[in-house]
């Protein structure tokens, strides 16, 4: 429904007839943000509908008196131009009415905009490190970190092999994290910016070499979320994808057991790096 | 004001300013403004369809998923590239070339204040752009960073790094000396009786144009003179190693770079609000609220450039100034919108070339404000920030937007300058197709950025194909259609329908009163406005 009207606001403001045609043949493409799979996402997601139908009314007038104005003010059909300007009242109205609305839109952002700020009693620190081209992982509260990087195979990207459901949206190490648990996560980078971007969890933030960086999760559903390097950070960075598997807490902990054990482990006396 | 003594001078001039130099000659040594406008004009026409073709590359590489056509390594360079190439070699140098053009014919001067300067701020373009464009041909490419040139990365660049910097340099000199040119222009040569509040409004939008201009180009020199060091002479201003910090760069950058769009706009504002009375046979509703309007907008572009970082980690008190002075520019924004509306309500309008491209400008410059308005609210930005969703928004402004205006005047003043009417059947068949075209290739970006897909990426996820493809077809159908209006501006330069002194039946202004085309010195004698 909101999607259909999306393509068509499109088509019609524009003659771009291919767009409505699109929108209606595929149900598979995606057209709109998703709600998401935190109360966070869910806030923002509900922050973009409003603004946007805002966006959609206004633009439904303005655009609707203009082309009232199109189709009856026009010389063909032997109008004489009307002389009339200026006008301080107009003026004054057309500066209020659009601040009110701004106004009406400013308190929600504002209030999720303090909730999103606000990343005390996390029970969990992650701090998430961007590589040119990999991300490392390390769980401040347990001994356990380790790298993440693409397992998307050459020859997928290179089209010698028919290109897998996750095409480049898949990962060697998943990030593991408990639902219900608030989540800190710390982001930094070794090399260059990036920023460590997760869709479902709303949750974007630059990874700055030299600065740390703050901000928490709360997942609710166990699930796998994906995401990608959001910050331009040199020829591979659109091949090094997040893929969050948020799992309950006593798997999550099973996880963590073996996980320390394995050779992966970056942090343990024999791998002996502390990053 | 000194031209009001011209007349009593007239006769010793004609000795002087004959006319132009014989042959090729006379493009190198003029200083004639409608010269240097028409050199302005055609260098920037020749960079559209340079970092048109740039853009194509991108768009060819994304048609499909998986890497087809070139290396990510040189994807990079294509997007940094094509951004500097459309940015600083198109879009800017058309504004500057209306200005020379139009300037001096609309505010009766006989030129431009400073010409001999105007002569050197165009000539540096072609070395500068070639400078940039040699990078391309050098070992390990040319820049591949972001034409924003975000330290570290930035700084990864090879050889081809300090050609880029002092590229730049060379453009920022040619726009403080245009801009510096502009404003003694306006502010001394304005024929008696033409008082400020009376100038047209592309006069007034360029002045306001001029002063960002002279007050961030040098901002922009300094932030790339610091990268430039960094790299070369061991300075640590962008290194956190040695006690800089990275974000204290996209700072300064932004600083420039949020006037750097106003820049790009504002002038863009100038054409329409000409254009829109004119086919409409009917004032401009607000002539006084559109010029404080255009103020406005021009004080806030200073104080809002921390929306293109919301993600860096600002503080909650930065993120809510910078959230709420973005929202705020929304009101002047939407008084122009509503000024032009109301100007064409009542009026008697046809629909001329000029004319659609305005009103196409209206319409889908307003959608890429709505875009601005959603990206606007930080915490919706989030995940809006580096997503095509961005990439939809700033070409909406940028080219239905920018790019509209400038073939808008095109259109509207070529019968002026040449002297002939350019054909109107072709214009309107370049128009339709331009539209339909800028439409297919940007609107599916919004969906694209909204369903997560990052920007400047060379290969993506299966489910972003479909929109991909459908971009692909509407670049390649937007792009080959300015070939349709290169081929009418030529043939109207060589010959057409002579066009009348007024050309346009609502046409108002000094710039109408002349000869089409104009003789190669105009108002030497300065007219009179009452």
């Amino acid at each position: 429904m909101t999607t259909s009207r999306i393509a068509q606001a499109g088509a019609i403001a524009t003659g771009g007839a291919l767009l409505a045609w699109s929108a209606v043949a595929h149900a598979d493409f995606a057209l709109n943000m998703t709600p998401g799979a935190t109360a966070i996402s869910h806030e923002v997601y509900g922050l973009h509908m409003l603004i946007f139908w805002i966006c959609v009314v206004i633009g439904v007038v303005v655009f609707g008196v203009m082309f009232w104005s199109i189709y009856h003010h026009r010389k063909s059909r032997g109008v004489v131009p009307a002389q009339f300007h200026e006008s301080t009242l107009i003026e004054i109205l057309w500066t209020v009415v659009p601040m009110l609305i701004l106004i009406i839109m400013a308190v929600p952002a504002t209030k999720t905009l303090i909730r999103m700020a606000d990343a005390r009693d996390a029970e969990l620190t992650i701090k998430v490190t961007g590589y040119q081209w990999r991300w490392h992982y390390q769980y401040l509260n347990e001994n356990l970190g380790f790298f993440s990087t693409l397992s998307t195979p050459q020859a997928q990207i290179h089209n010698d092999a028919a290109k897998g459901e996750h095409y480049l949206l898949e990962v060697d190490q998943r990030l593991v994290v408990p639902v219900g648990k608030k989540i800190r996560v710390l982001t930094t980078a070794s090399d260059v910016i990036h920023s460590w971007w997760v869709p479902a969890l709303a949750l974007k933030k630059d990874a700055i070499p030299g600065f740390i960086n703050e901000s928490w999760t709360l997942i609710d559903k166990p699930g796998i979320y994906r995401g990608q390097c959001a910050e331009l950070c040199g020829k591979d960075h659109g091949f090094m994808p997040i893929v969050v598997e948020a799992v309950p807490e006593a798997e999550f902990q099973q996880w963590v057991a073996t996980m320390k054990a394995s050779k992966l482990n970056t942090l343990t006396a024999s791998g002996g790096k502390t990053l | 004001m000194s031209t009001a003594a011209a007349p009593a001078l007239d006769d010793h001039d004609h000795d002087h300013h004959a006319g132009p130099s014989p042959g090729l000659i006379r493009w190198l040594v003029t200083t004639n403004h409608k010269d240097i406008g028409t050199l302005y004009l055609l260098f920037s026409l020749t960079m559209f369809f340079v970092g048109g073709a740039m853009a194509l590359v991108i768009r060819a590489e994304l048609f499909q998923p998986g890497l087809q056509i070139v290396n990510p390594h040189f994807f990079n360079q294509m997007t940094t590239l094509h951004a500097l190439v459309m940015i600083f070699g198109a879009v800017m140098p058309a504004f500057v070339g209306l200005a020379n053009w139009l300037l001096p014919m609309m505010i009766g001067a006989p030129d431009m204040a400073l010409p001999r300067m105007n002569n050197w701020s165009f000539w540096i373009m072609p070395f500068a752009f070639t400078l940039l464009l040699s990078t391309l041909f050098q070992a390990g490419g040319g820049p591949a960073g972001g034409w924003t040139l975000y330290p570290p990365l930035a700084l990864q660049t090879g050889n081809a790094f300090p050609f880029v910097i002092l590229a730049i340099h060379m453009m920022g000199i040619s726009s403080i000396m245009g801009a510096i040119n502009v404003i003694a222009t306006i502010l001394n040569l304005r024929a008696p009786g033409m008082t400020l509040m009376k100038m047209p409004l592309f006069v007034w939008t360029w002045l306001i144009t001029a002063f960002l201009l002279i007050a961030v180009m040098p901002v922009l020199a300094g932030s790339v003179t610091m990268l430039l060091t960094d790299k070369y002479f061991g300075t640590s201003f962008f290194n956190a190693g040695g006690g800089g910090d990275p974000v204290m760069f996209q700072h300064i950058f932004w600083f420039f770079g949020h006037p750097e769009v106003y820049i790009m706009i504002l002038p863009a504002f100038g054409v329409v609000s000409q254009i829109i009375p004119t086919f409409a046979r009917k004032p401009l509703f607000g002539y006084a609220s559109m010029v404080y309007a255009t103020s406005s907008i021009a004080f806030l572009s200073f104080i809002v450039w921390g929306h293109h970082m919301f993600t860096v980690g600002m503080p909650l008190a930065g993120e809510l100034f910078y959230m709420y002075a973005t929202m705020l520019i929304a009101v002047p924004t939407g008084v122009k919108v509503f000024n032009w509306v109301s100007t064409m309500w009542r009026g008697a309008m046809t629909f001329e070339t000029p004319m659609l491209f305005a009103i196409a400008f209206v319409i889908l410059f307003t959608i890429g404000g709505f875009s601005g308005l959603m990206l606007a609210i930080a915490p919706a930005d989030f995940q809006y920030q580096d997503t095509y969703f961005v990439v939809a928004h700033f070409h909406y402004v940028l080219v239905p937007g920018a790019v509209f205006s400038i073939m808008a005047a095109v259109y509207y003043w070529l019968p002026k300058w040449t002297g002939h009417m350019y054909n109107e059947r072709l214009g309107k068949i370049h128009f339709w197709l331009s539209v339909v075209g800028v439409n297919v290739l940007f609107f599916p970006q919004h969906f694209l950025g909204l369903a997560g897909m990052p920007r400047r990426i060379p290969d993506y996820a299966l489910q972003f194909t479909e929109f991909n493809m459908i971009s692909t077809v509407g670049a390649f159908l937007f792009g080959f259609s300015q070939l349709l209006f290169l081929y009418n501006v030529v043939q109207t330069i060589r010959g057409g329908a002579k066009a009348t002194d007024q050309v346009w039946e609502g046409a108002h202004g000094l710039e109408w009163t002349l000869p089409s085309p104009p003789p190669y010195h105009t108002f030497t004698t300065a007219p009179e406005v009452k």
